[in-house]
């Protein structure tokens, strides 16, 4: 098994930022409506909701539903 | 349409008369739907699936809105990912994972990084032994089920969601899954000596 020299870089950038505790999609899913608002009413979110915020940075197919809800929202306030 | 605060939608959703409360809040659902989805195209048929399918399980659901935020943000919330759910079921029901990673081509191991310029030579081989050591860790230290999730997901780049539907799995156990195979390699490149800045800056391009 080769795994591309690019790929690799990745995955040691993801370990090296993995925390000993981070919340599951389970979780960000439950505090999204939360964290969505917050964050179209200017608020802090990486102090409010640290954890919710380091997995869509860590997870695209959160963070792919957190930027379309942003928009969706944006279309129906 | 009517303006309604959580607890008025919450009253007309469960009333007696709850059609034009589930009329006005697929309404929003679509509306929203076709905004956030409006860099897709050819989705118009699919919204209002999308959107009968959140709304069903919106209303089986109402129980479990915890009224922290406005009702119909959790609705769209809802509506969002039974959209993208699907979608890349859609999209990636053609591709087999054996499609998705390397084949071992027995050539040499020779990272893009030795090439590139602006590295050091002293710098390029401990880049070179790093990801070396890296791609061993996943052989070796990883449990099997570990090692597939990695190789799915992190090196064949297939979604969450559909890496664990393939993997009888869900995509939060998937999650852990990943993120236990990622603290167990943290933790071997530790004990190896590595300090988490030192792999934070191993990769990045140094100033000039």
């Amino acid at each position: 098994m080769k795994i591309n020299a690019e790929t690799l870089k990745n995955i040691v950038r993801a370990i090296a930022k993995t925390r000993p505790v981070e919340i599951g999609c389970d979780e960000c899913f439950e505090e999204l409506d939360r964290f969505v608002e917050m964050k179209l009413e200017g608020k802090n979110v990486s102090e409010a909701m640290p954890l919710v915020e380091e997995h869509l940075e860590r997870c695209g197919n959160c963070r792919e539903e957190f930027e379309a809800l942003l928009l969706a929202l944006q279309a129906t306030p | 349409m009517t303006e309604r605060t959580n607890k008025e939608w919450l009253t007309a959703l469960r009333g007696p008369e709850a059609d034009q409360a589930i009329s006005d809040l697929r309404e929003i659902l679509i509306r929203g739907l076709h905004y956030a989805l409006s860099h897709n195209g050819e989705l118009d048929s699919l919204i209002e699936d999308f959107a009968q399918d959140a709304l069903l399980k919106i209303l089986d659901n109402l129980d479990n809105f915890r009224g922290e935020s406005k009702l119909t943000t959790w609705a769209q919330k809802i509506a969002v990912r039974v959209a993208y759910t699907e979608l890349r079921r859609k999209r990636w029901k053609d591709i087999s994972i054996e499609d998705l990673l390397p084949e071992d081509s027995g050539s040499d191991f020779t990272p893009a990084v030795l090439t590139d310029p602006k590295s050091s030579p002293e710098r390029s081989a401990s880049q070179k032994m790093l990801l070396e050591l890296v791609e061993q860790l996943i052989q070796e230290s990883l449990t099997p089920r570990q090692r597939e999730a990695i190789m799915i997901v992190m090196v064949g780049g297939m979604p969450l969601d559909e890496a664990a539907r393939r993997m009888d799995t869900n995509r939060n156990a998937l999650y852990k899954l990943i993120h236990d195979a990622r603290k167990r390699l943290k933790q071997e490149l530790l004990s190896q000596g590595f300090t988490t800045d030192e792999l934070l800056a191993a990769f990045e391009t140094p100033e000039m």
